[in-house]
């Protein structure tokens, strides 16, 4: 009797213990697509609660100034990007870059000398090239951030170094030459959502000399299309990067009948390719040349910048902020970069 | 009065341990003395040995060793020797194929070298299992059903291993040999190919998936509800048709007009199993050697339907003038 008793119990928490990695239900389900295709957003009103609490957009610092008044460059010395702005749009955008980007605890001496126009501290030219960024992704890039826009706090959130950010990924510390390739996959790695797909999907699409994201043929027949499986396997980890990113499943962007169908996407699949050549642009044309700038212990193992993905801004939702427009309050930083 | 509707066998059959006829010619003798288990019997017979390996088992389990030493020892170097790290991550190490790059030359060893080898000696050791079972058959005066079902798994294994990477050019096109890993490569796959429902071949191979799960369920029960009129008899019934096989004949023609038989049933299971695999397989080797882009075809030959738009009209941005990159 005894052994059945343990034998049950046994059971019991085995089951326990296979159950324990699994969401408690229920989940509410949306559905976007036509009926029968599956097309809908699962959202777990537990674990959206948490994210969306952690997603909430801050209030602004004051109402915002207007552009009347004298020109920050009469007041202040080496104003290089910002020279647009009245002394009272400036100040206020400093007060906020404060709050937004330096670590808590910390003033405007983060990025400052005692003389503010010096730029002897290497945190103000990295926040001068990031306004120039901002600038041109407000300006440039509306048809991945619309009307809403993007401020230093939509990746910062009150630290200096953005939560999600990416450096080139070096391999195992232990690689032997002998044996236990793993090809650049088959880890948990968070990147890819603890799939064992290729765990540095940033290095080939959203840097310099990007790969071919698209991998399935547009004809019935083959036709020249050389495309592999391990290429299936890397846009695949790409795709797994997006989808936990925005915190939504394949279908918000595709039907998955068919991914690689335009027709029968959906219109943030078009959104979803200005974003990764955004995320591109920004990478090589502003977040790289700081190499020169930034000291050694912010650089990647490799001595790469850090670089921005898709979690960067997103943190999690399908609109950073949940749509939340911040430039509206801050529309100085839509200047001309 | 034997039960049958349990969960277990109820029934036990106690004689003295039987080895089988005598051995004549030949290097090996079976192997053990044999022994029972009471527990064994409640799943099959309590009857536990002796077994005959000889020449063709041992060799098939000496290069099925060496692929699992392969194959294991590779996944515990590439986490650093540490034997609790294997046992943590191992649902997602894998022995990987070369990269696809190296098309048919042979890799180093540790870019593809040791999957090819791997695979190598998991082949032999499969072909020499098969060659086994197809040999004990025949000692036995059997037909060789065993081994010719056997060898539709193996020609599905074949195809995914070397049959289509050869055809494509590229060992980069085979399997990992890894547990997550070997699931993401068949999504990945299907992606690539536009998506393996499509295939009218992954669609038969399903039906006769799912088919195999329904005859069987349908066969064991059906069998067990007749077992108390000597229905378990099955080969006596066969031949000499008793009140169990017209039972069991009548239910079916009864529920749904038509019944199998009690040998054409064994025929129907048979058939059912081994073209799973085997239609899979073929579906598999047609995948980017003969067709791209099953979802494509499946358009071109009138087989997937179109559904209504429900989103605004979207154009490859790619497409469009100015598009960079």
């Amino acid at each position: 009797m005894n052994a059945r008793i343990g034998l049950s119990l046994a059971m019991t928490l085995g089951a326990a213990w296979l159950l324990a990695g699994c969401e408690r239900t229920p989940v509410d389900v949306v559905q976007r697509g036509y009926r029968g295709l599956a097309m809908g957003e699962v959202y777990n009103p537990r674990t959206e609660a948490v994210v969306a609490a952690a997603n909430q957009a801050p209030a602004a610092v004051s109402p915002e100034p207007g552009s009347e008044g004298p020109l920050a460059t009469s007041a202040y010395k080496n104003v290089q990007v910002l020279n647009d702005l009245s002394v009272a749009q400036f100040t206020r955008l400093m007060l906020a870059m404060t709050q937004w980007v330096a670590p808590p605890g910390q003033t405007c001496n983060y990025c400052h000398s005692t003389d503010l126009s010096s730029d002897e501290n290497y945190r103000k030219v990295v926040a001068r090239q990031m306004l120039r960024m901002v600038r041109h992704i407000n300006s440039d890039w509306k048809d991945h951030v619309g009307a809403t826009g993007v401020t230093c706090y939509t990746c910062h959130r009150g630290q200096d170094l953005p939560a999600n950010i990416w450096y080139i990924d070096p391999g195992p510390a232990h690689a032997s030459a002998m044996a236990g390739n793993k090809a650049g996959q088959n880890a948990p790695a968070e990147s890819v959502g603890l799939t064992s797909l290729p765990n540095d999907p940033f290095t080939p699409f959203l840097d310099a000399q990007p790969a071919n994201i698209r991998i399935q043929a547009l004809t019935p027949l083959p036709e020249g299309n050389r495309s592999s499986i391990k290429q299936a396997e890397w846009t695949y980890g790409l795709m797994i990067h997006m989808s936990k990113s925005l915190g939504v499943n394949c279908t918000y962007c595709h039907n998955s009948r068919a991914f690689e169908m335009w027709d029968q996407s959906t219109p943030q699949r078009a959104t979803a390719w200005y974003g990764i050549r955004m995320v591109r642009d920004a990478n090589t044309s502003y977040l790289a040349p700081l190499a020169s700038t930034l000291p050694a212990d912010r650089k990647g193992p490799l001595g790469d910048v850090a670089k921005i993905n898709c979690a960067t801004c997103h943190q999690g939702v399908y609109k950073p902020l949940y749509g939340v427009s911040m430039l509206k309050d801050y529309p100085e930083l839509g200047g001309q970069p | 009065m034997a039960e049958y509707q349990n969960f277990f066998t109820r029934v036990q059959v106690r004689a003295p341990i039987y080895a089988g006829t005598p051995l004549t010619g030949g290097v090996w003798q079976r192997q053990g003395k044999g022994s029972f288990s009471h527990f064994l019997g409640r799943l099959g017979d309590a009857q536990l040995g002796p077994i005959y390996l000889g020449t063709l088992g041992v060799m098939s389990l000496f290069c099925g060793f060496i692929a699992f030493e392969i194959v294991g020892l590779n996944m515990l170097a590439s986490v650093n020797w540490s034997p609790i790290q294997l046992l943590r991550q191992l649902p997602w190490l894998a022995l990987e194929p070369p990269a696809p790059g190296n098309g048919l030359h042979l890799p180093p060893l540790n870019e593809g070298g040791w999957w090819l080898l791997a695979g190598l000696f998991m082949t032999l050791s499969v072909l020499l299992w098969w060659a086994r079972m197809y040999r004990r058959a025949r000692a036995l005066g059997m037909g060789t059903h065993v081994a010719w079902a056997f060898a539709s798994a193996i020609w599905l294994m074949l195809v995914l291993g070397i049959i289509r990477p050869v055809l494509m050019g590229s060992f980069g096109e085979g399997v990992p040999f890894g547990i997550f890993p070997h699931l993401d490569w068949t999504a990945a796959f299907s992606i690539r190919y536009g998506n393996l429902f499509y295939c009218p071949f992954h669609m038969l191979s399903i039906a006769f998936l799912y088919g195999s799960a329904l005859l069987f369920a349908m066969h064991g029960a059906t069998i067990l509800a007749v077992s108390r009129y000597g229905g378990d008899r099955e080969l006596e019934q066969i031949a000499d048709r008793g009140t169990a096989a017209e039972r069991a004949a009548l239910f079916w023609r009864w529920t749904m007009g038509f019944n199998a038989t009690i040998e054409s049933i064994h025929r129907w299971a048979w058939w059912f199993a081994v073209l799973c695999p085997l239609v899979g397989g073929i579906g598999i080797l047609l995948s980017g050697t003969v067709v791209d882009n099953w979802y494509l075809w499946s358009v071109k030959h009138g087989v997937a339907p179109a559904y209504p738009h429900v989103f605004p009209a979207v154009t490859d941005p790619s497409t469009l003038p100015g598009a960079s990159r």
